[in-house]
């Protein structure tokens, strides 16, 4: 007994150096490539560098005292929050909802996976070139073209402070559903057909088994998807830079995302220091959210 | 699926997967090896009779990047000991590589940088002053255009242009005709121009825009026809003599304001974004007059079913005006010795007449020093001349930051428009805006 | 509930196909628009009427373009590579042993995914110059060899796999690297295949760093050598449609080899239940 204590005991230490070594590189790498760099923008947010200066000058934490200050920051800060709040469960949803039909039909399946997957795979640039001419006023945009010939009041889309920030938002979940629906799918096609089987000896209707087989089961896929769909939308910014004209997340900073202002304060007005701020707010956050979700995975384990 | 499948799957995976993973191991050890030595620029720090290098930068637009290879080309047979290395970067993102090479010290020799961006260079120590035995202040002042003072500072000019750029009138002549106007008569004023784009705007029923008058677009070039020319033409001026205070919230500034909202609200002569911007619809034949710089001209002619004249912009109240801008060639403050004499040569040819003279046949910009501009072969050119006899009035805005100062009249424009807020208080909001910036730069 | 039962199967296909053609829409847009020219472009019918493949015939004249396409494969693979067996070794390690520092190696390596990009181009372009990267395929691969996304994933799918089978091959006297590489890795082909597709698309379409550390023309990855169709005086946007089209090929020659394989190989880790 007491032997075999000894001998499990040293077979663990043995798996705990493997696990190290297996772990040199990749550490090394983290370190140097990423760490290092993060470090560096923690400490750039104390000075007023400009990219182009010679001079990094120490001025302490007024970068953040002037955050709490710079209404733009707040407003891009709360377009973020749109952009997560309205466009993640809709991506979510429609990827579950396409992949879970996919998974059904008897013919044509990898005919759909493709279909739906070419919006992920295409240049953001043309895509967003060719979302604009959609959006235009009738008639020229195809979009208003299609409300005037139903009789229906025609919408300004990208030139409206309320309706700007969900026509990013549909071009958005529009490129997206095929990255869901891919991790969807191959979590649908993780789950063994017992379940179904035994679920259908229990008279189970096609509701049931979505409500009590293929949800639960599909677990793990999403919250991979929810961690990452959480960060990924936080992070939002080429497809607005490139929706909006010139790239200024109008109008009146209406779609501005906090990494497009990031992005402008770094490197169009060069002021590194406060865009280092900036990032290590939105760092900070992205760090508690995704905390937070993975606890609340797993105590529900 | 049943676990028979299942097993067999598996076992051929297993050898699939230990193949793969042999694969990978050595594509990553080769990676490491092929790539991690690299090229390198080999940048010779040059004894006598051997040949030095020098680095040239610019944006990457085609006829540009080919005439400059020409000109490198002319230049390197003349000076056998200087090579000149040419690298271009995509326009859009052209400021954020600069900016991002200069925090490791290297990069280019010669540099091209828009005139707005020179404040931010200079400051930062990034260029030197040009040498004043070849490139004296008087030199300078009496050959070349006086709006490239927009690249002196405390003194020096720290850069020089080859081509000079301003603003004129572009008509549809075919939609003239269409609307019973003279295709050959440009509007000569400001009312005339609204009366011709009046006639000019097509809308369907509901009042949808199938054609416009004139271009709106303060995104592309009506932001400077805004600040520089109606502003001026209303007795107003943008900013104070020393550039340091905003000088537009007041009577001028409103009318001025006013009167280009109203072109929308009350006119109805057009809208921004119409086509999606004013190149576009202009080339697809539903403007009827846009206003652009020289550099437009090739764009234009390349597209076979369009018709157009140019002319100079049009006058009120007895005013012309104009804005000129450029993009100017600097040399970094870490060139030194035998490349900072090569840079001189390269910067002196680059700004010599036959380089100016090349630019404007083959790029369509104007050339920046006036005796040559002003040639009648130039000054009468029909498509080259309403540019170079805007030359005579035009301005440079001294910009301390192009973005902002563009996005605060859009904004006040979304304001007035969208939000219906009062078009004085959009024109002082700007200004507040526009005089922090100015503030946040002069005062550091 | 039969009749239901056989409506929902004529009814399913045509409802994907209806939305299908909607998503597809603005990619065939885009698609037209690469065979067309002049004021065609900007007539918005889906067929040109003057069809041309002219564009295409200019984008493969520019000089250049032979090494943006090749420059974008080299990157794509090898980094696709790096981060297949760099990626599943650490997840496999962080989801299959037990030591300390365990929790707080996979927060860190998760962390990395919650920085901007952009804000990194600074520290390494200086790292770059110092160490002689710029222009070398090396600068433009090495911030990609590794990923927290490519990490997370096949953590969590090396989490499905039973320890039963490991510790087989241990009673059998393997050592942990083969345990990894013959064991495990097989069964978690599928996410493999998963993490091929989205590694390489995601360094096939990477923009901003293989700008920054390319000076060279040579260098250029196909995004940023199609940027200099985004110029000054106006986009060439038809060949902005055109380059797009051409870039979207090897992507999906890529996604259609590899996506019969998440299907499969999941179904297989599924049977354990």
């Amino acid at each position: 007994m007491i032997r075999q204590k000894t001998a499990s005991h040293s077979l663990e230490l043995t798996k705990r150096r493997w696990a190290y070594t297996f772990l040199v590189v990749p550490i090394l790498f983290y370190v140097v490539i990423r760490f290092y760099p993060t470090f560096y923008a923690f400490f750039l947010s104390t000075t007023d560098w400009d990219i182009v200066s010679k001079n990094k000058d120490f001025i302490g934490l007024e970068n953040y005292r002037n955050l709490f200050s710079d209404a733009l920051f707040w407003k891009t800060l709360g377009n973020t929050g749109k952009y997560v709040a309205y466009g993640l469960p809709v991506s979510l949803f429609l990827g579950f909802v396409i992949a879970y039909n996919i998974d059904r039909i008897r013919l044509g399946e990898g005919f759909f996976k493709a279909v739906y997957f070419i919006p992920y795979i295409t240049s953001m640039v043309a895509v967003a070139w060719v979302w604009r001419w959609l959006y235009q006023p009738a008639p020229i945009g195809v979009f208003n073209k299609i409300l005037m010939e139903l009789e229906l009041p025609q919408q300004k889309f990208l030139f409206s402070q309320t309706q700007a920030i969900f026509s990013i938002l549909a071009t958005t979940i529009w490129a997206d559903i095929g990255f869901q629906m891919i991790i969807f799918l191959a979590g649908i096609k993780g789950i063994s057909t017992q379940y179904y089987e035994a679920a259908e000896i229990d008279g189970a209707g096609n509701w049931d088994q979505l409500r009590y087989v293929t949800l639960p089961l599909l677990k793990p896929t999403i919250v991979f998807l929810i961690v990452t769909g959480t960060i990924r939308y936080l992070r939002i910014f080429t497809q607005v830079l490139n929706m909006s004209y010139q790239g200024e997340g109008g109008p009146l900073n209406s779609t501005k995302p906090l990494v497009l202002y990031i992005y402008d304060t770094a490197f169009r007005s060069f002021d590194m220091g406060y865009a280092s701020a900036m990032t290590v707010v939105l760092f900070l956050i992205i760090l508690t959210i995704t905390l937070i979700q993975l606890r609340v995975m797993k105590s529900e384990e | 699926m049943g676990f028979h499948d299942t097993f067999f799957k598996e076992e051929h995976m297993k050898k699939k997967g230990f193949a793969t993973i042999v694969l990978l191991v050595l594509l990553m050890a080769g990676n490491a090896f092929l790539f991690a030595g690299g090229q390198q620029d080999v940048k010779s720090t040059a004894g006598d009779g051997e040949v030095t290098e020098i680095v040239y930068w610019q944006y990457y637009y085609e006829t540009k990047k080919d005439l400059v290879d020409t000109l490198i080309g002319m230049f390197e047979a003349e000076n056998p000991d200087i090579k000149v290395v040419h690298q271009t970067f995509p326009y859009e993102q052209y400021n954020t590589k600069v900016a991002s090479s200069v925090p490791s010290g290297t990069g280019p020799n010669v540099i091209n940088l828009f005139y707005g961006w020179l404040p931010t260079y200079i400051d930062s120590g990034y260029l030197q002053p040009l040498p004043q035995q070849t490139f004296s202040n008087e030199r300078i002042e009496s050959e070349f255009f006086p709006l490239v003072s927009a690249a002196k500072f405390e003194g020096s000019y720290y850069a020089l242009p080859t081509a000079v750029r301003s603003l004129a009138l572009f008509w549809n002549k075919d939609l003239f005709k269409e609307a019973g106007l003279d295709p050959e008569q440009p509007p000569r004023t400001v009312a005339e121009m609204i009366g011709f784009a009046k006639k000019l705007t097509k809308t369907d029923r509901t009042g949808n825009y199938l054609q416009v008058g004139m271009t709106l677009e303060l995104r592309a070039q009506m932001h400077q026809w805004l600040r520089e020319v109606l502003l001026r033409q209303m007795g107003g001026a943008p900013y104070s003599d020393d550039n340091r205070t905003v000088t537009y919230a007041n009577k001028a500034g409103y009318d001025a304001f006013r009167f280009f909202t109203n072109l929308h609200l009350v006119e109805k002569i057009g809208m921004p974004n119409f086509m999606t911007d004013d190149v576009t619809a202009f080339k697809s034949g539903t403007m009827g007059m846009t206003v652009d710089g020289s550099f437009r001209l090739g764009t234009l002619d390349a597209v076979s079913t369009l018709n157009y004249g140019v002319a100079e912009l049009p006058e009120m109240n007895g005013v012309k005006s104009n804005f000129a801008s450029f993009w100017a060639n600097g040399i970094t403050s870490y060139t030194t010795g035998k490349q900072l004499e090569a840079s001189v040569k390269f910067l002196e040819f680059l700004t010599s007449d036959t380089a100016m003279a090349m630019w404007l046949k083959q790029v369509g910009e104007l050339p920046a020093k006036k005796d040559l501009a002003m040639k009648d072969e130039y000054r009468n050119d029909p498509k080259y001349g309403p540019f170079i006899r805007g030359l005579e009035y035009a301005v440079a805005t001294k910009f301390i930051d192009e973005n902002v100062q563009r996005k605060v009249w859009i904004d006040a424009w979304d304001e007035v428009v969208l939000n219906g807020v009062s078009v004085e208080a959009a024109v002082n909001q700007a200004a507040k805006t526009e005089q922090q910036l100015l503030d946040n730069y002069y005062n550091k | 509930m039969k009749n239901n039962r056989t409506a929902i199967h004529y009814v399913r296909p045509l409802v994907l196909t209806l939305f299908g053609m909607a998503m597809l829409f603005p990619f065939i847009w885009m698609f037209a628009t690469s065979f067309k020219q002049g004021a065609d472009v900007f007539n918005l019918s889906l067929m040109p009427k003057h069809p041309t493949v002219l564009n295409y015939a200019k984008l493969l004249r520019n000089s250049n373009f032979p090494w943006w396409f090749a420059n974008s494969m080299i990157v794509g693979l090898a980094v696709t590579f790096s981060v297949l067996f760099f990626d599943s070794l650490v997840g496999f390690t962080l989801s299959k042993y037990r030591f300390p520092g365990k929790r707080l190696i996979f927060l860190l390596i998760l962390s990395t995914m919650m920085i901007p990009t952009e804000m990194l181009v600074i520290p390494w372009y200086i790292m770059s110059n110092e160490l002689g990267w710029v222009d070398t395929y090396w600068g433009v691969m090495f911030p990609g060899l590794m990923s927290g996304f490519g990490t997370f994933l096949m953590r969590q799918f090396f989490c499905q796999v039973p320890d039963d089978l490991l510790d087989a091959g241990r009673i059998d006297g393997l050592n942990e690297f083969y345990i990894w590489s013959r064991i495990a890795m097989p069964l978690v082909l599928p996410a493999l295949s998963a993490l091929v597709i989205f590694s390489f698309i995601g360094n096939w379409n990477a923009f901003m760093w293989p700008l920054i550390v390319s000076n060279k023309v040579t260098m250029y990855t196909l995004p940023v050598g199609l940027s200099f169709f985004n110029g000054e005086f106006q986009s060439q946007w038809e060949m902005v449609m055109t380059g797009a089209s051409v870039a979207t090929i090897p992507v999906f020659i890529m996604f259609i080899i590899f996506q019969k394989q998440i299907i499969q190989g999941i179904a297989l880790t599924g049977v354990k239940g």
